[in-house]
């Protein structure tokens, strides 16, 4: 009896090998958008990793924090490294996860019978969101000062409870360094435990119904005679091979930003968090971090505080939704008819300006643009029963086609 | 497609990359040309900032023995001539002055200079070295373009002298200083490369090393490539 | 799928592929394996440390900190050197053969000068710091004391050179630290004579 068995016999490690790499049947005509979800597994990992070193040097501590970055910048070895693998990380994963997200809105791969892979996805992105701003309120510059006391804040637009409940958040009457000490447990046990339970949920409702594909074409309806799909091929070794390049130019494109521009001109490490928390001294311009702009500004364009946080509110609440707003049949963008196509151009458009509208002082004309594009996200999704229910979608092959 | 989109990323990488966020002050800021390998520059720097910055400015999160490595001196020579506060080579370049006294004399307690190269910008603080001008309004007489109202005083004056500044906020010589406007700026620029240099010691090591990664990805590359290419020929 | 498969090419380009991973993984691993080294700060507090022993009197134990461990200055009299040479046979290590000192240390008296001793006063066994009992025969550990260090830990016993006696749970001799004398009264440690340790 070989040692495979052995272990069989008491823990599927084959059987698991079997369905989720070398027996999971994947399309075989995945394009580059497929490549970025191996790839937030990959920064998932990199960010836990790089996460224990940095913990093992960082002091959450409102008088040491700042010093003890700095300390892991200079006196550890190597920890420059470890602190750059991690700050650039978490604008990639940002990155991959929003081209992830697209992707997913492109070839309708939230649509039935895939919409719990969709809310475990989104699920991810809020905590994920979560986990992000709790980590940059770590370094105690003073943008992760007031960047947190400004978020902070926007739970005190709730009614009645609001301002008890942004005391409770904070634990003191500013962000001060009970703050810091709770988001430090935060960022680092509690919300990766649920980062993973997520993901462990995204890649197994995944890996029970199959992957979607660019033709949107379900490849289960078409079996050959031993019952495997045609257009499928084993994940592993095709698809293993195939995001191993991703990964690799990936890498390349991530060294390229961790050793000669970290700060990615202040995107991912802003001039101001060089300078130490000062709770007496606003920086003269806050900006949130770029991944959370398109929502900064969709609040900021609400003129009123507490319509503000729910128009933010909502515009996330409103992806949760997708699979039941989406009333048409067809899946993937490439037999949509002109309205999905136009809608989700404008969608794109919209959030990108919001964007950059979230990083540009609230002046009246920008104020009134992000109005605009506003009211152009929300009616992506509000009017996308009406729009997708009379749209003249294309026949759909019935196999995946390749190139 | 492939193409298309990828050109696509390119450009918008480029463009992030290059649209720094727009911040602080409007004045147009000078421009200095830094050189982070250029050793006899950071050792004169070194020089100006223990002599002149560091009795109110510390740079505590820098040691004096990770300097003297990084600028090719010996302990023994930091120590003779660089090293005032303290006589422990591994320790960090702080100031014996306290924060409440410095509060009394200059109204703000003098930042910390270990990172400041990272929060202003080289070319903010070679502006703000350079153009101190007379303001009988300032408590010190002097005030600054690059930093409106400082509380600072313009310690080099003996090597600059002292500037007077014109309606149309211009310029121009009112005492001369020991060093030539010429001189002086190499002074400035000098200081500044040190700035720079302990806001990121390990930066020229960050730069090595990306060489050698992007080298080893590019040709993790081809393997790859030609290990997925083996792979998917069978599959039509 | 065609059965033109090339096999022979799959292998070597999954073997190159996975060695030149490996290696790269190997390479990821060293900065953060390193990361946990003594950082720069550690180092510098670590750093070596001078004391004046000018005031040291015969028989007297001073105690200084060097990288957070108790270092031991002692200076011995005649007596206490006469009486070095007699216990050789109840020792486990009389000529300090094994490497618990450096070079310049390896003699009778496990020192630089005969009189002045220095030693890390960290028991070998288990990491206890022994206690000083100069005094000679005490009741409690017996007649044929003769000044020592004895660890309340786990009873290990060491004579005033640092060596450890037979029958004790502690295997080797007390440590010496890399240490030099500048001039007659300061003592150097954490650093050999010729440069940092």
């Amino acid at each position: 009896m070989s040692m495979m068995d052995w272990i069989d016999a008491r823990f599927p490690a084959t059987k698991m090998w079997k369905e989720h790499l070398s027996e999971y049947y994947a399309p075989k005509n995945f394009n580059f958008w497929y490549y970025f979800g191996s790839l937030a597994l990959l920064i998932l990992v990199l960010q836990i990793v790089t996460g224990i070193f940095l913990t093992m040097n960082y002091k959450p501590d409102a008088e040491l924090a700042f010093a003890s970055v700095e300390y892991i910048m200079r006196d550890v070895e190597w920890g420059w490294l470890i602190r750059y693998l991690h700050s650039t990380g978490a604008s990639a994963f940002f990155v991959v996860i929003y081209l992830h997200m697209f992707r997913g809105l492109m070839y309708g791969s939230y649509k039935q019978p895939r919409e719990l892979i969709w809310i475990f996805g989104m699920l991810l992105y809020v905590v994920l969101m979560a986990e992000a701003f709790m980590g940059y309120l770590l370094p105690w510059g003073q943008m992760s000062y007031w960047g947190a006391q400004v978020i902070i804040s926007l739970f005190g637009a709730l009614p009645v409870i609001g301002e008890d409940l942004a005391l409770w958040i904070r634990g003191d009457y500013v962000v001060a360094d009970a703050t810091l000490n709770r988001f430090f447990a935060m960022h680092v046990i509690a919300l990766p435990i649920v980062l993973l339970g997520l993901v462990a949920a995204h890649i197994l409702a995944l890996h029970e119904v199959g992957s979607n594909n660019p033709d949107g074409v379900e490849i289960k309806k078409n079996k050959d005679a031993n019952g495997k799909p045609v257009d499928g091929i084993p994940f592993h070794p095709y698809y293993t091979v195939k995001d191993l390049v991703g990964v690799v130019v990936f890498l390349f494109i991530f060294s390229l930003v961790l050793f000669y521009m970290p700060e990615f001109g202040g995107w991912f490490l802003e001039k101001d968090n060089f300078i130490p928390a000062d709770p007496l001294k606003t920086p003269e311009h806050i900006v949130p971090l770029w991944y959370f702009t398109p929502f900064y500004a969709i609040l900021r364009a609400v003129p009123d505080k507490l319509f503000g946080v729910i128009a933010m509110g909502l515009a996330i609440v409103v992806l949760f939704l997708l699979p039941w707003l989406d009333r048409s049949r067809t899946r993937s963008i490439r037999y949509r008819g002109p309205y999905f196509r136009i809608a989700l151009v404008v969608f794109v458009i919209s959030f990108l300006a919001l964007g950059y509208l979230g990083t540009q002082p609230a002046t009246f004309l920008y104020t009134l643009m992000a109005q605009i594009f506003t009211v152009l996200y929300f009616a992506f999704f509000l009017l996308m029963p009406i729009y997708t229910k009379f749209d003249k979608d294309k026949p759909v092959p019935e196999r995946v086609t390749t190139k | 497609m492939r193409n298309l989109i990828f050109a696509a990323l390119v450009s918008i990488f480029s463009v992030f990359s290059t649209l720094a966020i727009a911040a602080g002050p409007s004045s147009k800021l000078d421009t200095v040309d830094i050189d982070l390998t250029d050793k006899a520059s950071l050792q004169r720097g070194a020089h100006t900032f223990v002599n002149y910055c560091l009795s109110c400015h510390g740079a505590s999160l820098m040691r004096y023995n990770r300097m003297a490595k990084d600028l090719g001196l010996t302990d023994d020579q930091v120590t003779e001539n660089l090293m005032f506060a303290t006589d422990k080579i591994g320790d960090t370049m702080q100031i014996a002055m306290r924060a409440e006294d410095a509060k009394r004399w200059f109204g703000v307690v003098p930042p910390d200079l270990s990172v400041i190269a990272r929060a202003r910008g080289t070319n903010w603080l070679y502006t703000y070295l350079r153009t101190f001008y007379l303001d009988e309004s300032r408590p010190m007489g002097t005030n600054n373009l690059a930093f409106k109202d400082v509380g600072m005083p313009h310690v080099l004056w003996e090597q600059q002298g002292y500037q007077a500044i014109d309606e149309d906020g211009h310029l121009s010589v009112e005492q001369e200083g020991a060093l030539t406007p010429r001189q002086y700026d190499m002074m400035s620029r000098d200081l500044v490369n040190f700035l720079a240099y302990i806001s990121e010691p390990s930066k020229l090591q960050r730069l090595a090393l990306g060489k050698w990664v992007l080298l080893y990805l590019a040709i993790f590359f081809v393997i790859a490539l030609a290990l997925k290419k083996a792979y998917w020929k069978d599959v039509h | 799928m065609s059965d033109t498969i090339d096999t022979g090419k799959r292998r070597f380009l999954t073997a190159a592929a996975s060695v030149v991973g490996g290696a790269g993984a190997v390479a990821v691993a060293i900065p953060f394996v390193s990361s946990i080294a003594p950082s720069a700060k550690a180092e510098a507090a670590g750093a070596p440390v001078q004391i004046d022993i000018s005031q040291l009197e015969p028989g007297q134990l001073l105690t200084v900190e060097w990288r957070g461990k108790p270092v031991w200055i002692f200076r011995r009299s005649e007596e206490i050197l006469n009486a070095l040479t007699t216990l050789n046979d109840e020792l486990r290590d009389p000529q300090s053969e094994q490497t618990q000192q450096p070079e310049y240390a390896q003699n009778e008296t496990r020192s630089i000068r005969k009189e002045v001793m220095v030693m890390v006063g960290i028991c070998t066994h288990l990491g206890c710091s022994p206690t000083y009992r100069p005094e000679i025969a005490p009741e409690d550990l017996g007649a044929n004391w003769k000044g020592g260090f004895f660890c309340p830990c786990h009873g290990s016993r060491f004579d005033l050179a640092g060596r450890v006696f037979q029958g004790v749970p502690a295997p080797s001799n007390l440590v010496v630290p890399p240490y030099h004398f500048q001039g007659d009264n300061v003592v150097i440690v954490g650093e050999d004579a010729q440069g940092a340790a």
